[in-house]
């Protein structure tokens, strides 16, 4: 209680001594069932918000309103008001929801359900279940083409991307990508969209228009074994230049040239990094590492690790409010 | 019940999609041994269908992969019973099926590799441990998805020896499959620095696994059979015949843990076990099989997972194509052990972490940090490329 006090002090303290510049990110702890979040004007947690249990899939509201959160081991996901930093509703999902992503509008919302082959559409207005898509075997990835008009999934046991047409919600095409594909991320020029395998090793960049792969991104670390590169969290900056692929125990952040898709760098942060997350100015990225408890900064432009950041136990997704 | 499914899952492809070309067959064949081995915890004893449930598990994740390939498993199950004829059997069910998934003992296992030998269906071995089917004994036409006995040796021994628990007291049932165990713990011992400070024998001497006064019986015996030993860390039960083991821990004559075949058990699975993605499948195979999931559950839907994974990257469910591809180093396997898993080459051994489990919770999860190889640290568990006595075809 008197740590509520004061933490909910403090925030409310930073929130008006921080200057404008600064921005805010939440961050889900999947173990202390916690979301930290984090002011990059100081770079310090201001506040730990308590959620449900098994924290994971993190993003914004486009009203920049409130922050959802899947809670798997809940079944649901939570919505933290981001003027108090509580946790005020929930939504309806199927069991075990991970990660997901929302239409341009804000409107509706997509689930990926690990439990149930299954995806889950929610009217985030109303805040109720309106669908579901049958798809392949524990669906993760979640990602919406620029146009909004094509929702890719990807299922870990399937080893596909499945490409879902949001208007007929009905699977137009099935990509088979590496072992355990567990990111999707397009380019906004809706150009590519890079699929991460995990167990595989690789990232797939598919044609989106074609359905086909067109080249993958191969990772090689001297003195690290193979098995222990797993790509995760994918992001790319708006200019569709630079790519960034955290790979999991291999402890690095592989920086990719986004045209050429080379590796040019690999970037030292904590134990196993899971999502990333940009700043909206696009100066830095914000990476999780699950097995650290922490979150490394990133300076996009000198690629370089600059601060790392202590949060709750098992950090795993990442999220910046835009301004 | 599967093939219902199967049936249903057919017909949503062709409704749904209404697909042209009649989906590709792929017919898996399930070859066990009739009734089950008794345990000697009541909570341990295996079902009926132990095994075969992790393929049916398989066969709908494959099936779900499928639909979108045009690709339908079936699954068929044979039971041998004592004195029935293991070729013929698998003859019969290779005549039917390009795969099957063998779960019986080595030497049932030998006859049915060389009953199918010149055919094109491919075995795989999801449920004998023994090293020599893939050392002298080995066959070309049997995948190994099953760990060995050394490799669930040498883990064990990686992590008694990084708990500085190199002191061993080695105990030993009386059974020819005890005695292949305590071979491998001993390799073991020596190979990661750990010493056997004495060795004793566990007669076994018959009668049953579950009497009235059991309880009262054991506290007595157990005490004064490991009495008077040299100074030890930890006591290691080789017990794969489920005579005593199970009987040791909390009984032990010195305070000391109990490792092997009780206490903490090496095992390629355990229904504990959740890290990487593991509960999402846990989750499945309780709600199709209504019970935990067991290693031999795994072992057998990494059999049938192998399979779904080759015939999807082939795009074909001719067995030629699927065994040659899973022999080729493109192929690897994800089976919620935080890595890929590969096969040895020179044996066809799926190489595979493995778990070290005290029955309610997975304690450590081997190789050891720190036991490192030149080619892949899962090549630290087992009898390595050097040492191999294999030779294919």
């Amino acid at each position: 209680m008197w740590r509520r006090c004061l933490l909910s002090g403090m925030a409310v303290w930073l929130a008006a001594a921080t200057p404008a510049s600064a921005f805010i990110a939440y961050v889900s702890n999947e173990k202390s069932n916690t979301v930290s979040v984090i002011d990059t004007d100081k770079w310090t947690v201001t506040n730990t918000i308590k959620v449900g249990q098994r924290p994971r899939g993190i993003e914004f509201t486009r009203n920049g309103k409130f922050v959802l959160v899947a809670v798997g081991d809940d079944d649901k996901i939570e919505l933290i008001d981001t003027a108090t930093q509580q946790v005020v509703d929930s939504l309806p999902s199927g069991p075990d929801p991970e990660l997901f992503t929302q239409d341009a509008a804000g409107k509706l919302l997509y689930v990926a359900n690990e439990n149930d082959n299954t995806v889950t559409v929610v009217d985030l207005e109303n805040r109720v279940r309106v669908g579901d898509i049958q798809v392949g075997v524990e669906p993760e990835g979640m990602a919406l083409s620029p146009d909004g008009k094509i929702l890719i999934n990807t299922s870990e046991t399937t080893n596909m991307a499945h490409f879902i047409d949001t208007a007929t919600r009905q699977i137009v095409a099935n990509v088979l990508v590496d072992a355990r594909p567990r990111f999707a991320e397009f380019k906004r020029d809706n150009s590519e969209v890079w699929v991460s395998s995990e167990i595989g090793g690789t990232v797939s960049i598919i044609d989106p228009v074609k359905r086909t792969i067109t080249g993958k991104i191969n990772f090689s670390i001297p003195g690290l074994r193979s098995e222990a590169i797993q790509p995760v969290g994918i992001s790319i900056t708006k200019d569709g230049k630079t790519g960034f692929v955290a790979l999991g125990p291999a402890n690095r952040v592989a920086v990719v040239d986004a045209t050429t898709h080379a590796v040019t760098k690999y970037l030292l942060v904590g134990q196993r990094v899971w999502h990333m997350a940009f700043t909206p100015d696009e100066k830095y990225l914000l990476v999780t590492n699950g097995v650290s408890n922490d979150v490394s900064v990133i300076d996009v432009s000198a690629q370089k690790v600059i601060k790392t950041i202590q949060v709750g136990e098992l950090p795993w997704g990442i999220t910046f409010a835009q301004p | 019940m599967i093939r219902r499914l199967v049936g249903i899952i057919g017909l949503s492809v062709v409704a749904s999609h209404a697909l042209a070309a009649d989906p590709v067959e792929i017919g898996v064949g399930y070859l066990g041994q009739a009734g089950i081995n008794s345990k000697l915890s009541l909570v341990e004893q295996p079902s009926e269908n132990d095994g075969i449930a992790g393929a049916r598990l398989a066969i709908e994740d494959n099936n779900t992969t499928g639909k979108f390939l045009n690709q339908r498993f079936t699954l068929e199950e044979v039971r041998v019973r004592d004195g029935e004829d293991v070729a013929k059997a698998a003859t019969a069910l290779a005549g039917r099926n390009g795969f099957i998934i063998a779960d019986l003992p080595a030497d049932a296992l030998l006859k049915a590799a060389d009953a199918l030998r010149g055919s094109k269906t491919v075995l795989l071995n999801a449920g004998s441990i023994d090293d020599r089917l893939r050392e002298q004994d080995c066959r070309a036409n049997v995948i190994h998805v099953a760990p060995t006995r050394s490799m669930l040796a040498d883990a064990l021994a990686q992590y008694l020896v990084w708990k500085q628990w190199k002191r061993w007291l080695l105990v030993v049932g009386s059974h020819e499959a005890d005695k292949l165990y305590a071979d491998a713990l001993r390799r073991a011992a020596a190979r990661f620095g750990a010493k056997i400070v004495g060795e004793r024998v566990f007669e076994d001497t018959g009668g049953a696994r579950r009497t009235d006064s059991g309880v009262t019986l054991i506290q007595r015996q157990m005490p004064v059979f490991t009495q008077q030993a040299p100074a030890y860390d930890v006591l290691v039960a080789a017990d794969e015949s489920e005579v005593f083991a199970s009987y040791l821990p909390y009984r032990t004559w010195d305070a000391r843990p109990v490792a092997g075949s009780a206490g903490l058990v090496p095992t390629s699975w355990d229904a504990a076990q959740d890290q990487w993605g593991a509960i999402q499948m846990q989750n499945r195979f309780i709600k199709l099989n209504s019970r935990r999931m067991t290693a031999r559950d795994m072992q057998a839907w990494t059999a049938a997972r192998m399979v779904g994974e080759a015939t999807s990257r082939t795009n074909s469910g001719d067995p030629k194509s699927v065994f040659d591809f899973l022999k080729s180093p493109d192929f690897s396997v994800a089976a919620f052990k935080g890595q890929r898993l590969t096969l040895r080459d020179w044996n066809l051994q799926l190489r595979q972490p493995i778990l070290l489990v005290d029955g309610r919770m997975v304690v450590s999860v081997s190789p050891q940090e720190g036991f490192l190889h030149q080619h892949s640290e899962l090549d630290t568990l087992g009898v390595d490329r050097p040492e191999t006595k294999c030779k294919l075809n």
